[in-house]
């Protein structure tokens, strides 16, 4: 790991200072949304202070200031996901509305009766209810590949789903939930062999990883900013261009068009097509500002730094008696859900909060994972860049005191 | 450690967690409802037995938070011996102890549940607390469907 300093890197993220209940914020729960450098904030604040207006209209000065910010964070997005082109890139809420988007434009052009679309136990809802609803309206079926008890997709099983009818694999490349991550390029590599596209929901993943959608060979990769220190209210989808052209477009306004009259209306090219009404502008350049930040660090060093956390995390984890780590795949990224013996979980989160630390209880937006390991929620501890092994004593410790007061 | 819990975590609420009271299925029930907090996944099926207008025994089984299970626990315990009419009363005087702004609630009437009113210090896990509450509720209106507090 080279010049990887948590230290400095704590110092450029001002939340990191704050005091919760009296003591220093021990911030886990980064699977949820995580927190933004100072770079961010700034290149918030610098728009509106200085380069602010509509973009894709004016001729006047600031509206090509933001134009040319906003179409630079696209290139910056490209880049960092290795796709071929801007044209690739489209801006949306998250990674909601991106497979929302994908579900009713390339789902409903695509997919009828009694096709069927591929996903797996471990989705998040975001990635279960959009087909859901898909199937809802056009008679498809949604087929789910199991895991096994350690939380991994058990791989036979999922090749035995794929067959004439299928027309979608859509699978989470990191699951939010367990931790466990997906081995997407065989996934995709079977797939394609029956001319079956695949999406990942790459929101857990593409903070902890880097992500080449090239290499990966995926046909649609969603994200949200908000997980990858970007502001919230901004997310992408990652289309390979020839799909992305031949799907209808998702929602109609300003922006997405090229010629309205009332009797017809001729779209945009991409990937404007998507992008109807004015976007978040602001959260699209934090996000372009995020990853320049990232740049700096290098996702290589941050998996590095991270997976040394969740082995630390694990280990002193496992020494405590009643603790069960809820999902121990081989491959797994820096989250560590666990349960306490007769300990619920929310009772884990309001009593590590007094304690200054923040922790998700709950079902993680993945009830049929819930429901897999018969629990009815689980405790989170999710890590990032800025963790430290100095906060991981503080939860163990944390941990092991409520435990003996509950007694 | 956990000082500042003192007023949320009171030993009468660990005491019920570790070992409810009234916890079994009631096989003669009248009423039967189940409650749901979507949020934590706190689930709990509450069994009334009710002659002419009085509540002669409750029970309930489920799975929850420390603060839900000592919360119906103690709910079934007070409600026991009371007319219909009166245990509605007493849910309008826990909400009001557990969610009203100021504290006028009537402690002589709420008994122990008084252990409950530090939720309203903690908005995350007032529902925790209704949860129970909203079940009878929806048991004396004898609505048959499962509630949910969300």
């Amino acid at each position: 790991m080279t010049g990887f300093d948590v230290d400095k890197i704590r110092q450029d993220f001002p939340i990191l200072a704050e005091k919760i209940r009296n003591k220093p914020l021990v911030y886990l729960d980064n699977a949820a949304t995580c927190h933004k450098p100072q770079t961010v904030i700034d290149s918030i604040v610098h728009l509106y202070s200085h380069d602010y207006a509509n973009v894709h209209r004016g001729v006047h000065t600031l509206s090509v200031r933001s134009t040319d910010l906003f179409e630079s964070a696209r290139t910056k997005v490209k880049d960092f996901i290795n796709a071929r082109s801007d044209k690739e890139i489209i801006f949306v809420k998250g990674a909601t509305e991106a497979i929302n988007l994908v579900a009713q434009t390339y789902g409903k052009a695509n997919i009828q009766k009694g096709d069927e679309i591929i996903i797996t136990a471990m989705e998040h809802h975001s990635n279960i209810v959009p087909w859901q609803m898909l199937c809802e309206q056009t008679g498809a079926i949604l087929k789910v590949a199991p895991i096994n008890l350690q939380g991994e997709l058990i791989y036979e099983e999922f090749e035995k789903l794929l067959n004439a009818k299928t027309k979608l694999v859509s699978v989470v490349h990191m699951s939010n939930a367990l931790g466990t991550i997906n081995p997407v390029k065989q996934i995709i590599a079977t797939a394609h062999a029956k001319n079956i596209p695949v999406l990942l929901d790459g929101a857990q993943a593409i903070p902890h990883m880097t992500v080449d959608v090239q290499e990966l060979d995926c046909d649609f990769y969603v994200f949200s900013g908000h997980k990858l220190y970007g502001p919230t209210g901004v997310g992408v989808l990652y289309g390979k261009q020839a799909l992305l052209e031949a799907m209808p477009p998702y929602q109609g306004g300003g922006d997405m068009i090229r010629k309205v009259t009332f009797a017809e209306t001729e779209y945009n090219t991409l990937p404007y097509k998507f992008e109807a009404g004015t976007p978040d502008i602001a959260g699209v350049i934090g996000l372009g500002a995020a990853i320049d930040y990232l740049n700096t660090i290098g996702m290589d060093n941050i998996a590095a730094h991270e997976a040394e956390l969740l082995a630390y995390a694990t280990e002193k984890a496992l020494a405590i008696k009643g603790l069960r780590i809820i999902g121990e795949a081989e491959h797994k990224g820096a989250i560590l859900s666990f349960v306490l013996d007769k300990i619920h979980p929310h009772d884990i989160g309001t009593m590590l909060d007094s304690l200054g630390i923040a922790i998700r209880a709950g079902h993680h937006c993945a009830m049929p994972v819930m429901d897999f390991y018969e629990v009815p929620a689980t405790a989170r501890a999710s890590f990032a860049m800025y963790n430290t092994k100095a906060e991981i004593d503080v939860l163990m410790n944390g941990i092991t005191s409520l435990i003996e007061v509950f007694g | 450690m956990f000082d500042d819990l003192r007023d949320l975590y009171q030993e009468v609420i660990f005491d019920h967690n570790r070992n409810p009271r009234n916890f079994r299925v009631m096989e003669s029930a009248d009423r039967k409802v189940e409650g749901f907090n979507p949020l934590c996944g706190d689930r709990l099926t509450l069994f009334l037995k009710i002659n002419g207008d009085v509540i002669e025994e409750a029970s309930f089984q489920g799975s929850g938070c420390a603060i839900s299970t000592a919360s119906v626990s103690l709910m079934t315990e007070i409600i026991k011996g009371k007319t219909e009419a009166e245990a509605e009363e007493l849910f309008k005087q826990f909400h009001e102890m557990t969610t009203g702004k100021d504290e006028h609630f009537n402690l002589e009437a709420i008994g122990k549940l008084a252990v409950l009113a530090g939720v309203r210090e903690y908005p995350a896990r007032v529902k925790c607390a209704t949860l129970a509450w909203h079940t009878l509720d929806a048991a004396l209106k004898n609505e048959q469907q499962s509630i949910s507090t969300e």
